[in-house]
């Protein structure tokens, strides 16, 4: 095989001296990691490597020598090179070599073991690969290449090919630590030899971040206490709550806000990446909030939307008591049923009346309770949003009675008719076998249920009509409340942060490599470069979504249609508390 | 070592192909399709502004107008970025892997890497044409999926078929399943037949 020597960009213009890093014989490739200047002691070198090893688990040794000539050809260093071959026995020994003025590089790789002539060493053909030590470093591979729970002992012979580079640059920040302005025994030089990186506030905020996070969790602590209190828990309150998304909204912040301000730190880097995203949505819903909030309370907003609102309810039940008058007629050239049209009519619009009367006894205090809802946006536009969704869910309550009583009679109309549709033809439904049966009947018995099943026939279309009506008036109602809630959902799962990375950083989420050929020369080892292929934003948004309270509907148009047809209530969200039992 | 040759591709389109022979280890290969026609764009940008230009003398709004054209440059630009791939290129470097790379009209360049550990596989499959579309492709339809015979045996039974359909296509009428030539793909499995190592 081609053995492959992974060379550091920022080496590249170092002085000569020793190659350290890693050998993969399964690849048959060196991963050089920095380069040791002279002067340098042999014993202090292998004491060093030693220590490294130790820390970092990583199988770093000396690989070979690097010369780079900025004189004229040094004979004497080129002989001292080779000498050193002797003390830092490795397998295969490169020997780099770079001209002053050059941009072709010459490589040898030798090796003494194994070779077809005793005594004199064969030699590999060797390719050189750059890469930028930082890069690399900082990147992280999706798919991981190791999983967290091999993390430990021996994990750097767990990735294979590619990966492994990624691995071992990742996990020897031990190497990295001395610069050379470090008064060690050894020299090195790789990314960091020029002063480590480092930025006074992200230190400061390290440090503050310690205080501040106990502080904080202690608040939410408190908080969740005080809302699992027994007093919350006494009945109708659970069922109220389990009905309101403004409590469900609130309490899936509070979890979140409970997992970002934890004292523990997080392990791997995917709770690291979660933790962040989950704090810049936070953050970014904040602002929103506050943004909305100063809005609403300037130029006299909110006055302007209270006095819409008691007028809009008005506008909605004048709309809804043509609607019924127009029902009672003869709707779209139908022929009703007069008398129980006229029941179910008048049923429906004392029940406007009632409702009217109740909110115009509200007016009042609209406004206050505007003002106060205004300023649930500082906690956040989603529980705004949350906030709207309840009330347009309050004011169309009558909608939703309407509803739930044309699709109960509705339901009980179909049920008789398919039990009298069984007893006309001489069947029954066996309860015990759960099946249709045949059953022989008396006289009056046929008799009764054929006259109950004709009258039911022929107020079929009348009920039908109304239950119609109102099944579209609260799908719609649905419709808008469940717009609503996708907006939230987006905010609340969209991974901010890990976007802004792909943006700003793209080489921090890698999936994968890609490679460059650098200018070639005849007779001279190939070049190549590799950089980082970075994930696509929508492998970003997928990888990394954050998880969602609740969810969509999970029935089908045709188990919806199914419902629809035959009169069973259809319950839009199914809150949390029905996934928890 | 540079090498330019002409091809063609299965519509009849003009191909070409540049072989680069960096070292022994290690060659590229790069497919360049025509780029977008001048004419091409001019008919469709016109078709769009007349339309536009009817409706805007139906309804005397101007609105149309700067809406034909905002959806004409969106329209372009998108069609640049996402749709026209204007090379494509193909290179192997012994032992490490093979990269794919596309490049789109307006720069944009999409990179797939395929490392060495995984195995390569060739394999002759026949492409049937869609009756009713004749561009589109209905079927995949691969032949000797259980010998999996090497390159050469392929490249034998690629060139004797080759021979025999251009003698079928000589007389130009075709029944309705029209078949095309097999062709062989160099195709890259990665799931089911990895085989790491050795």
């Amino acid at each position: 095989m081609v053995l492959k020597a992974f060379f550091p960009t920022c080496c590249a213009a170092a002085d000569s001296g020793l190659l350290v890093g890693r050998w993969v014989p399964e690849q048959s490739s060196a991963v050089v990691l920095a380069v040791v200047h002279f002067p340098f002691i042999p014993s202090q070198v292998k004491e060093f490597l030693a220590q490294v090893q130790q820390t970092s688990q990583v199988g770093v040794a000396v690989l070979g020598t690097w010369c780079h000539r900025r004189q004229e050809p040094e004979d004497n260093l080129g002989h001292f090179l080779e000498g050193l071959s002797a003390i830092f026995s490795h397998e295969p020994w490169l020997q780099l070599c770079r001209e002053k003025g050059s941009t072709f590089w010459s490589c040898k790789a030798t090796r003494w073991q194994g070779s077809t002539s005793p005594g004199a060493p064969s030699e590999d053909q060797v390719m050189i690969v750059f890469y930028d030590q930082r890069k690399v470093l900082l990147s992280q591979l999706h798919p991981p290449a190791i999983l967290p729970d091999q993390e430990t002992g021996d994990a750097a012979a767990g990735a294979v090919g590619l990966a492994a580079v990624f691995h071992t640059v990742a996990r020897s920040e031990v190497l990295f630590r001395s610069d050379r302005f470090d008064e060690g025994p050894v020299r090195l030089s790789h990314w960091q030899s020029d002063g480590v990186e480092a930025s006074i506030l992200v230190e400061l905020a390290k440090w503050a971040s310690g205080p501040i996070c106990l502080l904080l969790a202690s608040l939410l602590s408190l908080v969740s206490a005080v809302s699992a209190c027994w007093l919350f828990k006494l009945w109708p309150l659970p069922f109220i709550w389990s009905k309101l998304s403004t409590c469900e909204q609130l309490r899936y912040r509070l979890e979140q806000l409970t997992l970002i301000f934890s004292p523990q730190k997080a392990e791997n880097p995917s709770q690291r990446m979660r933790k962040a995203n989950m704090c810049v949505s936070v953050l970014l819903d904040v602002a929103l909030g506050l943004t909305l909030l100063s809005w609403l309370h300037g130029k006299g907003r909110i006055e302007q939307l209270a006095d819409a609102l008691v007028p809009v309810a008005d506008r909605v039940a004048e709309e809804l008591q043509h609607l019924l008058q127009w029902l009672m007629g003869a709707p779209a050239g139908l022929k009703m049923n007069r008398a129980l049209d006229q029941v179910l009519g008048r049923f429906f619009l004392y029940h406007i009346h009632l409702w009217i009367s109740y909110i115009h006894l509200m007016s009042p205090f609209i406004e206050r309770i505007v003002w106060h809802v205004g300023l649930s946006a500082c906690l956040g536009l989603t529980v705004s949003l949350s906030i709207l969704s309840d009330i347009i869910a309050l004011l169309t309550f009558h909608i939703y009675c309407f509803y739930v009583y044309g699709a109960r009679l509705y339901c009980l109309k179909i049920c008789g008719l398919s039990s009298l549709w069984r007893l006309f033809r001489g069947k029954k439904w066996n309860v015990l076998r759960q099946r249709v049966d045949s059953c022989s009947y008396d006289l009056d018995q046929l008799f009764i249920g054929t006259l109950l099943f004709t009258i039911l026939v022929f107020l079929l279309p009348t009920t039908a009509l109304y239950y119609l009506v109102f099944t579209l008036l609260r799908l719609l109602v649905i419709t808008v409340q469940g717009l609503i809630h996708l907006l939230v959902d987006l905010i609340n799962s969209l991974p901010l942060y890990a976007l802004g990375l792909r943006l700003c950083r793209p080489y921090r989420l890698a999936a994968g490599v890609k490679f460059r050929v650098l200018e070639q020369e005849a007779g001279r080892p190939l070049r190549l470069l590799m950089q980082i292929n970075p994930l696509s934003y929508g492998r970003v948004v997928h990888t990394y979504r954050l998880p969602r309270y609740g969810c969509h509907p999970t029935h089908s148009w045709g188990s919806l249609c199914r419902k629809l047809f035959f009169g069973e209530l259809i319950y839009p969200w199914r809150q949390r508390e029905d996934k928890q039992d | 070592m540079e090498n330019e040759q002409s091809f063609s591709d299965i519509c009849g389109g003009r191909l070409a192909l540049q072989r680069r022979y960096y070292s022994p280890s290690c060659r590229e290969f790069c497919l360049s399709s025509p780029r977008l026609s001048l004419r091409s764009l001019t008919v469709v940008t016109s078709t769009v502004w007349l339309a536009a230009y009817g409706l805007f003398t139906v309804c005397e709004n101007s609105v149309v107008l700067s809406a034909a054209i905002f959806i004409t440059l969106l329209g372009l630009l998108g069609y640049l970025h996402f749709v026209k791939i204007d090379q494509e290129t193909l290179l192997i470097i012994d032992s490490l892997g093979i990269q794919m790379t596309s490049s789109y009209a307006s720069g944009k360049e999409s990179t797939t890497f395929i490392e060495m550990d995984k195995k390569v596989i060739y394999y002759l499959c026949i492409l049937l044409k869609d009756p009713v579309e004749p561009h589109e492709i209905s079927q995949v339809v691969p032949v000797f999926q259980s010998a999996k015979p090497r390159l050469d045996c392929l490249i034998e039974v690629y060139r004797s078929c080759q021979e025999i359909l251009a003698h079928q296509k000589a007389p130009s009428t075709s029944p309705q399943a029209h078949q095309k030539a097999p062709s062989t793909s160099p195709s890259i499995q990665k799931a089911s037949i990895v085989s790491r190592g050795k």
